[in-house]
């Protein structure tokens, strides 16, 4: 067992260091993209159209943007590596304080969806699989061709057009909680898990109220491709000779599904779910600007939209490397759920 | 394309309506794409206030938005936009994708690790991410949506044509190419490209449906196509002003089309799958 661990670190840690060129990569692509922004941010930060010359001149200075480019791309990556991500111009705050202050909620919304893909798909996909052509069968393979073609904008407008406007079961669809609503002591950043910790229930049901529907536009989006690799895998295993064989035996049923078959047949899943994640990343600015939630996306897309390079980067970077590191967490669940991969 | 060809074809149809249904759904968005604007009962742009947000009826099949604008007339005509971005953007990454995928499957060496590495940098992003910031980037204009679409898609088709190139590059035919005197060019060009292109065309059509979504998530967030050019995914975000009061049409209708849109080139895609590439079917 502990060999195993060790030999799935060592696995992980070498896939770790394969990415580093990637990310560096990231790192140049990104400052260079945002270097061809349209319109001079300087012009743009100044205090007005009939700004002055030397006012210009000064904020530009202040922008490190009269250094040749690659003296800029330098001074760029000695920052980064300091930690230091710049400043947001509109905020005035630092990218990094920022994004710490935002992340938060991006990955909680993020998190909660998969969860809820996963939860859903999983035993959808092993219910198709156990009667193929069934009803049942049919279903899946009708909510999954439709899953996957509607947008997350139109499905998380859709249902707050539901729950909101028409059930009125969930509340108003702006942010995280209640504007009047008291905040718990920040301890983790997840409103969910801050509640708890404080024991504010009424609180706690409050911010599950305004989550659950971002989360749940995000999750029907993915919800197909999990469910449609769950039962293809889940077939294959189904039909192999150690499930026969555990059948012929007589061991209960969901013995033989769930220890024997699915164990075999989570593999691939955790591969598509990684893949998933990545899209989910790209899910959130739709979704954040939808529910007007308060993370990483949503500033990320108004910076974008007024030129403002530094947090506009700073994002990139942080959904590049949080991309890295759910590569890293796959590959390391890998191991866990089949101690072979590990072996060779 | 033999007569066999057409009898698995015919086969594959019987055995699955859908792909007919989807081929023929495909064909009425193109006489749509084609001809919408002089088949839309109002003009999509000029508006009409006092008209403005009413429930769809006789008159207004789909509603009216904000301006009293015809939303049935603006889905219409938006299709020619929406599906000229996808083509074209699919298109694009293919012909640059497989071109570069097969001289790296072919040539191997250092230019095939220098354009691995390129895609393995494109590939570390979140690709709506990437989309979004290269629009930023271009400049806020639709070509500029069409290239950032081309450029995500350009890792799959480069990663495809070099697989399948490099799995054939000294199969006997290609030696035979060769040794008849034949150039690496022609060689790639007249001999492995060709029997790459169908195996890439599946991908394509399979990609067209993904291609229609992020460019509409593109303009969604305000992005690439502006205001007042109707295009299904700016639609769709000019209604979501007034969904929280009740006016579904705005939103709901769009979405449709989107979704049909998708689900059409998606059934298509499985179904070419299966008549072009026996070897993949699921």
């Amino acid at each position: 067992m502990m060999a195993a661990f060790g030999a799935t670190m060592t696995r992980a840690g070498s896939r770790f260091l394969s990415s580093l060129p990637a990310l560096f990569g990231v790192l140049v692509f990104t400052f260079v993209l945002m270097r061809m922004l349209p319109g001079d941010p300087a012009v743009f930060f100044a205090s007005g159209p009939n700004a002055g010359k030397e006012e210009i001149e000064v904020i530009r200075k202040q922008m490190g943007l009269n250094k040749p480019v690659p003296e800029q791309l330098m001074l760029y990556l000695y920052d980064v590596g300091r930690g230091n991500l710049g400043r947001s111009m509109t905020t005035g705050q630092l990218v990094t304080t920022d994004l710490r202050e935002r992340l938060p909620a991006s990955l909680e919304l993020t998190f909660t969806a998969l969860l809820i893909a996963l939860v859903s798909a999983v035993p959808l996909g092993v219910l198709a699989a156990l009667r193929p052509g069934s009803v049942i069968d049919h279903g899946v393979r009708l909510f999954c061709a439709l899953g996957v073609c509607v947008p997350t904008f139109v499905s998380g407008l859709l249902l707050i057009y539901v729950f909101y406007y028409l059930l009125g079961l969930a509340p108003d669809p702006t942010g995280r909680v209640d504007i009047f609503a008291s905040l718990p002591p920040s301890r983790t950043g997840f409103l969910l898990i801050d509640f708890l910790l404080a024991g504010d229930f009424d609180g706690w049901w409050a911010a599950f109220r305004q989550l659950i529907l971002p989360a749940l536009s995000m999750a029907l989006f993915v919800i197909a491709p999990l469910a449609r690799i769950t039962r293809a895998s889940m077939l294959v295993s189904l039909g192999s000779d150690f499930v026969r064989t555990a059948r012929s035996v007589g061991l209960p049923w969901w013995q033989i599904v769930v220890t024997y078959a699915l164990r075999n047949a989570i593999l691939p899943v955790i591969t598509i779910a990684g893949i998933v994640f990545s899209t989910m990343l790209g899910a959130n600015v739709l979704v954040e600007k939808v529910f007007s939630w308060p993370g990483v996306a949503s500033y990320a897309l108004d910076a974008l939209l007024s030129s403002d390079y530094a947090p506009v980067q700073g994002f990139v970077l942080l959904m590049a490397s949080v991309f890295v590191i759910v590569n890293l967490v796959v590959d390391i669940l890998y191991g866990i759920a089949d101690p072979r991969v590990t072996i060779g | 394309m033999t007569g066999a060809t057409l009898r698995h074809a015919g086969w594959i149809l019987r055995g699955n309506p859908l792909t007919g249904i989807a081929a023929a759904g495909v064909f009425m968005l193109t006489l749509v794409a084609l001809f919408g604007p002089w088949i839309v009962p109002y003009d999509p742009i000029v508006s009409d206030v006092p008209q403005a947000l009413m429930p769809p009826s006789a008159a207004h099949l789909a509603g009216t938005d904000q301006l009293g604008r015809d939303v049935f007339s603006r889905l219409i005509v938006a299709a020619r936009l929406d599906l000229a971005i996808a083509v074209s953007a699919v298109g694009i990454s293919f012909a640059i994708g497989a071109v570069i995928g097969a001289i790296c499957g072919y040539a191997g060496g250092k230019l095939d690790r220098a354009v691995g590495r390129f895609v393995d940098v494109l590939m570390a992003f979140p690709l709506f991410v990437l989309a979004m910031a290269m629009v930023a980037a271009l400049g806020n204009r639709v070509e500029n949506i069409v290239i950032a679409t081309a450029i995500i898609n350009l890792p799959f088709y480069i990663r495809f044509a070099r697989a399948e190139v490099n799995v054939r590059r000294n199969v006997g035919w290609v030696e035979a190419a060769r040794a008849c005197g034949d150039s690496h060019i022609s060689v790639v060009l007249r001999f492995l490209l060709p029997n790459v292109l169908p195996a890439m065309a599946v991908q394509m059509s399979l990609n067209l449906g993904w291609a229609i979504l992020n460019a509409a998530g593109l303009s969604f967030i305000g992005l690439g196509v502006k205001p007042p050019t109707p295009e299904w995914g700016i639609m769709v975000a000019e209604g979501a002003r007034f969904i929280s009061t009740g006016k579904w049409w705005l939103v709901a209708f769009p979405g449709l089309a989107l979704m049909l849109t998708v689900l059409c080139f998606n059934l298509l895609g499985d179904g070419v799958r299966d008549i072009l590439d026996p070897r993949m079917r699921t």
